[in-house]
């Protein structure tokens, strides 16, 4: 058992939680993720770690609501318990002075790209961030984004902030002014497939963190497995974090579908049921 | 109380397999009370009885035999649970074909005592009637680890629980009991016995954690901080092996463990009243001829599919599953596909797997496990087509644990290394013992080894000299 001891609503889709959690607080580090369950009917969600601290031995998790567990986790407050919260797992990213440092977080992206932004900055690296979203209501920590940065570059899908237009726009502006020594890239996979495609075309060392259709998230069903390099890899033990350059995105969009039709399924007899309680309460 | 004369091993009751193909609810219903005494009365009890030779945890055969035969169920429970915690498990799933009732006397000239059928029936009355909590000794002042709470874990748990250990379990996952929960399906296994059994080895003091995944969420380094003065090690053989063929990760391709998973652990066959989905193919194939591969087809048969097959290399005689669990999977209209090695899946445009391309095989000269190879036959490819495939072909050690502690001994295959007297590892106050030593086994060696080892680490405890290798 977990207690949310905090609740944030970033925008309406998307929620930030705080839970109490020493023992996880105490291992976590920046490129890890959970795996939570809420109730006995769960399925197991993987979220990142967006942020940690082992002395108030708390988690920060931000998600978006797509589907059912995800609005469903999104039903709970400050005060209720999760019913298993299991982690860190997967590897950390390696911590090190690489130097100019470009971190790019797209829509609910941002969350995990917080925590590795923080730990390259202050381990001296010069960071410059690019955070992105379809349109501004889906925009959230920019302040958090801009603390740990030495730049920040905004844009909108649609142009209600910042700049209109893509990541990888600015990105390549910024990899044409200034070289990086590396990108880290967090979104959706298409947006990982942008941005890796890029980086190829001007050599940049780039990291993406991966989000397959994942079960215990310990190594042992291989549902998540993804090809990179020519190579079978399990996100959860091997990854979540890979070589962007290496990673067929191609295959792994299609396996993120696998389920589409159950989601949905999932979802409207939830709501269904939702509705139905709703009249007998009236 | 027996109404009718056995004249020889009574046949375990079944359900109808029109109707047991319809739902996840257990197979065969257990022998009835005169059944059960009529065959304990067949036991000649040997003076030297050769079944507990073949036991791996030296059960009490001829002893728990003869008090069903007496009727006094309660004694012969309690028999029973001197050597054995997880009765109704070890009724339910052992091979006793290859071990007790392959030395049983009777079986060299007719049938074999059923002992695995006795066993089920009597923790089965006990069950019934409601398990008593055992009587537990004071604590002995000293603290001890189970990394992961499969039998191996669960059974090392209790048997140091019995002596006075402070014990606790940690296990990764959020439900106790390894394959037998996440692997071994409800309609051979009920989940709710898996869970009685668990509970009564928590019942002699045992802790348990779940949700720890000792090398992430903390290390051997971290337990031994907190006084935890010794270790055993019984994480599995969780890894799912694939074959490495090209299309094997179309949509529809799944591991034994993640099926299985799915529909066991997280009850997919319950969605939507459960979240975790499952997809289902109206024609499935397995690939492989072990336990995991008829569990997998025997679910995938429950979950809908309308037509279901096992693709194997070598031929029926081979196959590694029970023979008892064959004989199920046929009667329920799965069809074996022998001689049969699949080189390729094939899938449509939108990348979902839709056939299997196979090549012909045929016996050659026995390999190193005794089994005779199977070599291709030359001749032409030909394609099974399918929508949903199942690769149950083996699981290795996950590693997660594994790369968390420094310099541990592996052997050759990845399992870790261990002294087969005493299931110690090369590192001071760490044994192991179950799947992660000798590759995916059985319930009952696990058991054993739990056993073994918490016997060892006793030792190790009251006399640390006795293990001369840990010296520093
Ligand atoms: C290692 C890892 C880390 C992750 N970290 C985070 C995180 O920090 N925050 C977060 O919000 N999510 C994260 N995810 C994704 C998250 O687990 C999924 O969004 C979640 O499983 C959706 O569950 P659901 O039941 O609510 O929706 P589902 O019913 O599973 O999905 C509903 C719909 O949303 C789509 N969808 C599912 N996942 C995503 C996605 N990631 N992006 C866009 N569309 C999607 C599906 O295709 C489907 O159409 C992570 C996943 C992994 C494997
Ligand atoms: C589908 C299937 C059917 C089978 N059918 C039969 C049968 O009919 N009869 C039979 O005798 N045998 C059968 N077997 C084999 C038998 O189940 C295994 O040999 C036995 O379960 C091994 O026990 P174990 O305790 O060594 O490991 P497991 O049962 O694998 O348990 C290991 C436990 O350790 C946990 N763990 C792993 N890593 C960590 C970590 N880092 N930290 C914490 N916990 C961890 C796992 O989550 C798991 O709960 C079957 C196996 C399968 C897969
Ligand atoms: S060998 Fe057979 S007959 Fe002899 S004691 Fe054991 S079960 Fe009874």
């Amino acid at each position: 058992m977990a207690k949310i001891i905090r609740k944030d609503v970033l925008t309406p889709q998307i929620k930030l939680m705080v839970v109490d959690v020493p023992g996880v607080a105490r291992k976590a580090k920046p490129g890890q993720f959970v795996v939570l369950r809420f109730y006995e009917e769960g399925e197991r969600l993987p979220l990142t770690i967006a942020d940690y601290d082992p002395a108030a031995g708390t988690v920060t998790i931000i998600f978006q609501e797509v589907g059912k567990s995800t609005r469903q986790l999104g039903e709970l407050e400050a005060g209720d318990d999760i019913l298993d919260f299991v982690g860190p797992l997967g590897k950390e990213i390696e911590e090190k002075q690489f130097g100019h440092v470009v971190c790019v977080g797209g829509g609910v992206g941002i969350a995990p790209v917080y925590p590795k932004a923080r730990a390259l900055k202050m381990l001296g690296n010069r960071v410059t961030s690019i955070i992105g979203a379809r349109s501004a209501d889906l925009l959230f920590w920019e302040r958090e984004m801009q603390e740990v940065s030495d730049t920040l570059h905004v844009t909108t899908d649609d142009g209600t902030y910042g700049e209109k237009g893509f990541v990888t726009q600015v990105l390549e502006r910024v990899i044409k002014a200034e070289k990086p020594d590396l990108v880290v890239a967090v979104g959706p996979i298409m947006m990982m497939k942008m941005v890796s495609l890029l980086t190829r075309k001007y050599a940049v060392p780039t990291l993406v963190s991966l989000n397959p259709v994942m079960v215990d998230g310990t190594g042992m069903c291989g549902c998540c497995r993804v090809t990179v390099n020519g190579e079978r890899k399990f996100t959860c033990v091997d990854g979540p974090v890979f070589d962007g350059h290496l990673v067929d995105y191609d295959e792994l969009l299609t396996r993120s579908r696998s389920y589409l039709e159950e989601e949905k399924r999932a979802l409207e007899s939830w709501l269904m049921k939702k509705a139905q309680e709703e009249i007998a309460r009236a | 109380m027996p109404k009718e004369r056995l004249t020889g091993r009574p046949k375990m009751p079944q359900r109808p397999v029109k109707q047991r193909i319809t739902d996840f609810d257990e197979v065969p219903t257990g022998l009835e009370d005169w059944a059960a005494v009529g065959e304990a009365r067949r036991c000649l009890q040997c003076k030297k009885p050769p079944c507990m030779k073949g036991c791996p945890v030296d059960i009490d055969i001829p002893g728990f035999v003869a008090l069903i035969a007496e009727e006094r169920f309660d004694e012969a429970i309690l028999k029973m649970k001197e050597k054995n915690s997880l009765p109704a498990i070890c009724g339910r799933v052992c091979p006793q074909e290859e071990q007790c009732e392959r030395e049983c006397v009777l079986g060299k000239k007719g049938e074999p005592i059923a002992v695995g059928y006795l066993e089920r029936f009597i923790a089965d009355y006990e069950r019934e009637k409601g398990i008593k909590a055992p009587v537990v000794p004071p604590p002995n002042g000293h603290q001890v680890a189970v990394i992961g709470a499969g039998p191996a874990g669960l059974t090392c748990a209790g048997d140091l629980a019995r002596l006075g250990y402070r014990v606790t379990i940690f296990e990764a996952l959020h439900s106790p009991g390894g394959v037998l929960v996440y692997g071994i399906p409800e309609f051979r296994l009920p989940k709710a016995i898996v869970a009685q059994e668990v509970n009564y080895v928590k019942s002699l003091g045992v802790n348990l954690e779940v949700n720890a995944v000792v090398g992430q969420t903390m290390t051997i380094d971290d337990l031994e901080e907190e006084r935890y003065e010794a270790f055993f090690i019984g994480t599995g053989a969780g890894l799912p092996y694939f074959m490495n063929l090209p299309g094997e990760n179309l949509n529809g391709v799944y591991s034994a463990n993640e099926f299985l998973t799915r529909s066991n652990l997280m009850k997919a066959y319950l969605f939507p009243r459960y979240d975790t989905p499952i997809k289902i193919g109206r024609r499935v194939a397995v690939i492989g001829g072990g336990n995991v591969a008829m569990d997998s087809a025997r679910t995938a048969l429950r979950l809908g599919a309308e037509e279901v097959c096992l693709v194997y290399r070598r031929t029926k005689k081979e196959m590694p599953a029970r023979i008892e669990e064959v004989e199920r999977a046929e009667e329920e209209g799965i069809n074996c596909i022998i001689l049969t090695n699949p080189v390729r899946f094939t899938g449509n445009a939108n990348g979902w797997v839709t056939g299997i391309e196979c090549i012909q095989m045929e016996l050659g000269e026995p390999d190193d496990s005794g089994r005779r190879r199977p070599v291709p036959v030359p001749g032409p490819e030909f394609v099974i087509p399918i929508d949903t495939v199942v690769v149950a072909i083996g699981q290795g050690p996950n590693p997660v644990f594994l790369k968390s502690v420094a310099n541990l001994a592996l052997n050759r295959w990845g399992y870790i290394e261990t002294d087969t007297e005493t299931g110690a590892t090369n590192r001071k106050g760490m044994f192991a013992g179950g799947d992660i030593v000798t590759g995916a086994a059985t319930v009952i060696s696990a058991m054993g080894a739990g056993k073994q080892a918490a016997r060892s680490l006793n030792r190790y405890i009251n006399d640390p000299a006795s293990f001369p290798q840990w010296r520093e």
